[in-house]
């Protein structure tokens, strides 16, 4: 494992009132992948939502690739291209055809020309397997193909990081196995990937850090032979005990 | 035969010819040559009304945008300024603001050095744009508010900047749903635009208004001048359902 690329110290961060991350450590490394799992509210999204900026954290730091997370705009768009981010709903642009979708940030924010952002998507519409979709407008394409186009807008920016925030949730069963077999090959490639999920074979499959978190809180953090087979904490075994078992 | 007898007696009857004394459909009987003299006299203020109020709602649909963007900021101070441009300018009646603007506003010019004089064409326009802005400013917020937020945070992810993103990604978006209420504004637009008659601006109304000053027809001729809005309303109804149906064909979602 090479030097961090994420470095999370003591992050706080509160909607209003409402405390909902609790000085949060969290160190991923180049080529490592992390897996955020815990019940709802728990503020597992709102953590990877903290490291491309798309929430503002109020203590603590974060820095990607070495680049520390401040109000500075020009740290934030260098983060944020090294980020790339999977969403539970997709959030592709439904009035763009599945190769707008792609070449839209290489062209715009890359000064990609259209030949260059073109082979480029259709390179990665390969890798996840819909090279023939390329012309079609996502709402004609099925949710698993949606989220696969999505994670191939997501390589398009070639990021160094790749966060998913519950990609398989919005799913349904039959079509959550063919984006996690992609997410398992990019594992393999060696992305750094940082995954908010309860697919918990997928986890137990590519995971060198299991995290659990509760209530604003990362209550247990361990490999996850050791996280499967014996957590410490009695929240967490509740917690596996109930999406295990069901 | 009773279509026929129908026709004849509605002919007469707006000819003016029927034993009623009262009507006076003549001054506008294309038949007659005064008559005829008369429609071109007033038709031809279509042009002015039209010119009017394409240019006062081409300025006011780039003039809404920009005050309803920063209606949308995350910066206070930002949203502040978009409440009361949108309070104050949406309170004024449009006929005080049409005499504020043309009567008032070049003695503020000249209060300022400089000499730059407002005549009837300009000073409606401004007027009516202006007005008109703090309404399509509102329409532009509502249109863009209902844009899903994973749009903006999708594009941002995707390396997008602000203009970036509201260019490519929100505004095309956002276009169909504000595109009818667009519509209805310019509809409202080109029938505040009979206001600038007053400040002697040659549009519809205004040659109604003088015809009726020489003929002394008021019922005839406002009645034409009735036709001639609607007929123009008509058209543009026509011209936004057709934009409509057009726009929502390439979007597949």
């Amino acid at each position: 494992m090479g030097k961090s690329a994420i470095e999370m110290v003591n992050v706080n961060k509160w909607f209003g009132d409402f405390h909902v991350l609790k000085d949060i450590n969290l160190q991923v490394g180049s080529g490592e992948r992390v897996v955020i799992c815990g019940p709802s509210g728990s503020g597992k999204s709102t953590v990877v939502r903290c490291i491309n900026r798309l929430e503002v954290h109020q203590k603590g730091t974060i820095r990607v690739d070495g680049i520390e997370l401040t109000q500075d705009a020009d740290a934030i768009s260098a983060i944020r291209s090294e980020v790339g981010m999977v969403f539970q709903q997709f959030n592709l642009f439904p009035h763009l055809t599945v190769l707008e979708n792609l070449t839209l940030g290489p062209i715009k924010a890359r000064g990609l020309s259209k030949a260059q952002a073109r082979e480029k998507a259709e390179h990665y519409l390969e890798r996840v397997r819909i090279p023939e979709q390329a012309d079609k407008y996502p709402g004609q394409l099925s949710g698993g193909q949606q989220q696969r186009v999505a994670i191939a807008r997501s390589l398009c920016m070639e990021p160094k990081v790749l966060l998913f925030d519950e990609p398989t949730s919005a799913l349904d069963p039959e079509m959550i196995s063919e984006v996690l077999d992609v997410m398992i090959e990019l594992a393999d490639e060696g992305m750094t990937m940082v995954v908010v999920t309860h697919e918990m074979g997928f986890a137990r499959k590519v995971a060198d850090q299991m995290i659990f978190m509760d209530a604003g809180e990362i209550v247990e953090a361990a490999p996850p032979a050791e996280f499967f087979e014996n957590p410490s904490s009695a929240r967490c075994r509740k917690f596996l005990s109930q999406i295990l078992h069901h | 035969m009773f279509g026929k007898t129908a026709l004849l007696s509605i002919l007469l009857f707006l000819t003016g010819c029927s034993s009623s004394t009262t009507w006076g459909w003549y001054v506008i009987n294309p038949m007659t040559n005064t008559g005829w003299i008369n429609i071109k006299f007033l038709v031809q203020g279509m042009g002015s009304t039209i010119l009017i109020s394409l240019i006062a709602a081409g300025i006011s649909i780039l003039l809404g945008l920009a005050v309803a963007l920063p209606g949308l900021s995350s910066r206070r101070g930002w949203r502040i300024f978009n409440r009361v441009y949108v309070e104050f300018v949406r309170s004024i009646p449009l006929l005080p603001m049409l005499f504020w603007v043309f009567y008032g506003l070049p003695l503020v010019f000249k209060s300022m050095g400089l000499n730059i004089p407002i005549d009837p064409f300009w000073g409606a326009i401004i007027t009516l744009a202006l007005s008109d802005s703090a309404f399509t400013a509102e329409i532009y917020r509502a249109g863009i508010q209902s844009i899903a937020k994973g749009q903006t945070e999708a594009a941002q992810t995707v390396g997008l900047n602000y203009i970036q993103t509201m260019r490519y990604v929100i505004l095309p978006q956002a276009i169909r749903r504000i595109l009818p209420p667009l519509a209805n504004q310019f509809i409202y637009v080109v029938k505040m635009s009979a206001f600038a008659s007053v400040i002697g601006m040659q549009e519809l109304t205004r040659r109604a208004n003088e015809l009726v000053v020489t003929e002394y027809r008021p019922l005839e001729i406002y009645s034409l001048l009735i036709v001639e809005y609607l007929v123009l309303v008509l058209i543009i109804s026509a011209g936004v359902r057709w934009l409509e149906r057009r726009m929502g064909s390439d979007e597949q979602s």
